[in-house]
């Protein structure tokens, strides 16, 4: 954006180099320090110091975190949680991005008396905060008999992802001129043909954000896990924050940092793979409308 | 001839007019579960709590009315007045840091950088990261005995002192340093997607006038992005009044009650001290601060709208 005619900017070039690298590295420090520590002997973080490479490369903590490490009463480690989590994950993210395709599919080309005000009721529900309806929603899945389970998990995360995956395709919608899908209806196409036929094949896009996104909230949610779940049905952020914050025994640093990286190695690598529709999702969940 | 022509064409209309009144319910049958979801899930919901804030309720819920009693207990309560202090400290705090640094490096990286992607996708990745681990992974940096603290004694800075996680004092502001690194990135994301978007016709007229880069930034292309100081000021105090991970991953509320949230206050009298009634009033504060941001917020976009 900016016409650049400076040549005697040059020592404010370098400043503005120097601070973005500095930012850059408090940005990666830490993942820096949860790596080596991962790496480490209990012996060798008790003598080194936060940013000492490993005297000697290990990865007992890794194994540990994986398949023995307490996370409460059990220890069999967060193997079976990250499991959870992914059983949890992929339908709610696939369920909430259907959902929410057709619902912004009829929300931009299909509506009818009060769809607006049905969109602005979603919308509000994206802003809500989910204290308000905790109380509620764990009676209900007890009395629907699926408290503590996997499929009351990927329940909740329907009822509160459905709000933003429909924003997100209704707004991707809306861009795409009527004048298309009118045409296709005087041509005699339905509603289903006109979906699937003329803007499915351009949804690509949306659906990447869409499924991005959602994955990376789901997998990250603490405060469902830790109110919906107990037990053998948690999600990995709750055996995380468990494994981290039990107070039995010698603390060992190696394990919690082996996990949390486990704990986020999902999300990372669907960053790092697709980070260009992770930042439409952040910005488009953002700037609404 | 004539009946016979007739009669298949009267055939084949009845179905269309089915169908056409299908394709007229279709729409609306596909929006129905939704409809069903969030009516229940979000509003039903709201309005249950907003009931069970007026009863007594403890482990189980009871529905007698006890009028604004939970309320008025919970305006004498210590620890939700810490709680809500704390939010103000939090919430200023990490809204004020995240600004200041996503605006910063936002227009930073906007001086056509060369490894501008990089940096990019560097200052972001926190935000791909759980709350527990960001939690996890800071309170190690922190640990007062093995921490920072032991690096900057390897280091030669043998006064250095910081035990900020485990001083009930400063322990809050622990909790604004991480949530700062998760969230800052995002903000500078935000920024610069508002960035590419000034016309450059204008600096460049700037410029001819001898305006300086600081000075057409503060004065002109800042004041440009004010909506975009307003959402992301809207999506920041969102995730401040909902932060919950953070603090149980780094403080559990502690020491003592120092870092409670009223996120953390909700769920613990809700969940763990079975006081439901409690619980409630104070799910519904939460829901009134975010109200009091979120209705001039909408009031003034709508508005804006309009205006176009």
């Amino acid at each position: 954006m900016t016409e650049r005619s400076h040549s005697g900017l040059r020592p404010s070039r370098i400043a503005i180099h120097a601070v973005l690298i500095l930012a850059a590295l408090v940005y990666l420090i830490p993942l820096f320090i949860m790596l080596i520590t991962s790496f480490k002997t209990p012996m060798d973080i008790r003598t080194g110091n936060l940013m000492a490479l490993p005297s000697e490369w290990t990865t007992l903590g890794w194994s540990k975190a994986w398949s023995e490490a307490c996370t409460g009463v059990q220890c069999d480690g967060i193997r079976g949680y990250f499991w959870n989590s992914f059983k949890m994950t992929v339908p709610a993210v696939l369920i909430s991005t259907l959902l929410g395709a057709f619902n912004g599919y009829v929300l931009s080309k299909w509506k009818f008396r009060g769809s607006d005000l049905f969109f602005g009721m979603l919308l509000f529900g994206c802003f809500v905060p989910f204290q308000v309806v905790l109380l509620p929603m764990a009676a209900t899945l007890g009395k629907l008999g699926l408290a503590n389970t996997t499929s009351g998990l990927v329940l909740v995360h329907v009822v509160y992802g459905v709000a933003f995956t429909t924003l997100f395709f209704r707004n991707y919608y809306v861009a795409i001129p009527d004048a298309l899908v009118k045409a296709a209806r005087l041509d005699g196409a339905g509603f289903f043909t006109i979906f699937f036929r003329i803007l499915l094949p351009m949804s690509t896009p949306i659906f990447m954000v869409s499924l991005i996104w959602q994955f990376t909230q789901i997998w990250n949610d603490f405060l469902f896990g830790v109110v919906f779940a107990s037990g053998d049905s948690q999600p990995i952020t709750v055996a995380l924050n468990n494994l981290v914050n039990t107070s039995t025994g010698v603390k060992e640093y190696n394990v919690d940092m082996a996990a949390a990286m486990i704990a986020a190695l999902p999300t990372l690598v669907v960053y790092i793979v697709a980070g260009k529709y992770f930042i439409r999702g952040l910005t488009a969940g953002s700037i609404k409308g | 001839m004539e009946h016979i022509q007739h009669t298949p064409a009267r055939v084949a209309k009845a179905p269309t007019r089915l169908l056409d009144g299908l394709q007229r319910w279709l729409p609306k049958l596909v929006v129905a579960p939704t409809f069903v979801l969030v009516g229940i899930g979000i509003y039903a919901f709201m309005i249950w709590t907003g009931v069970l804030s007026f009863t007594s309720s403890s482990f189980l819920p009871v529905y007698d009315f006890v009028g604004f009693d939970q309320y008025a207990k919970l305006m004498d309560n210590d620890r939700w007045l810490t709680a809500s202090v704390n939010l103000g400290i939090f919430g200023g705090l990490f809204i004020l840091c995240c600004l200041v640094i996503g605006v910063v490096l936002a227009i930073f990286l906007d001086q056509k950088i060369r490894q501008e992607g990089a940096l990019r996708t560097i200052y972001l990745y926190p935000m791909a990261l759980s709350m527990i681990v960001t939690g996890t992974v800071w309170k190690w940096i922190l640990n007062p005995s093995l921490g920072l603290e032991k690096l900057m004694h390897d280091w030669g800075w043998s006064s250095f002192s910081f035990d900020w996680l485990v001083n009930s004092d400063m322990a809050i502001y622990t909790i604004v340093i991480a949530a700062v690194w998760q969230a800052s990135g995002f903000v500078m994301a935000l920024f610069l997607a508002g960035l590419r978007g000034v016309d450059s016709a204008i600096i460049r007229a700037a410029r001819v006038d001898g305006a300086s880069l600081p000075r057409i930034y503060w004065s002109i292309i800042l004041p440009s992005l004010r909506p975009v100081f307003f959402s992301a000021v809207m999506v920041l105090a969102h995730i401040a009044i909902k932060s919950f991970d953070l603090v149980m991953a780094m403080t559990a509320g502690g020491p003592g009650y120092s870092t409670d949230l009223p996120a953390v206050f909700m769920y613990t009298h809700s969940f763990t001290r079975g006081q439901m009634g409690l619980g409630s009033a104070s799910a519904m504060l939460m829901l009134g601060a975010i109200l009091a941001l979120l209705v001039p917020y909408l009031y003034s976009e709508l508005r804006g709208k309009r205006h176009d």
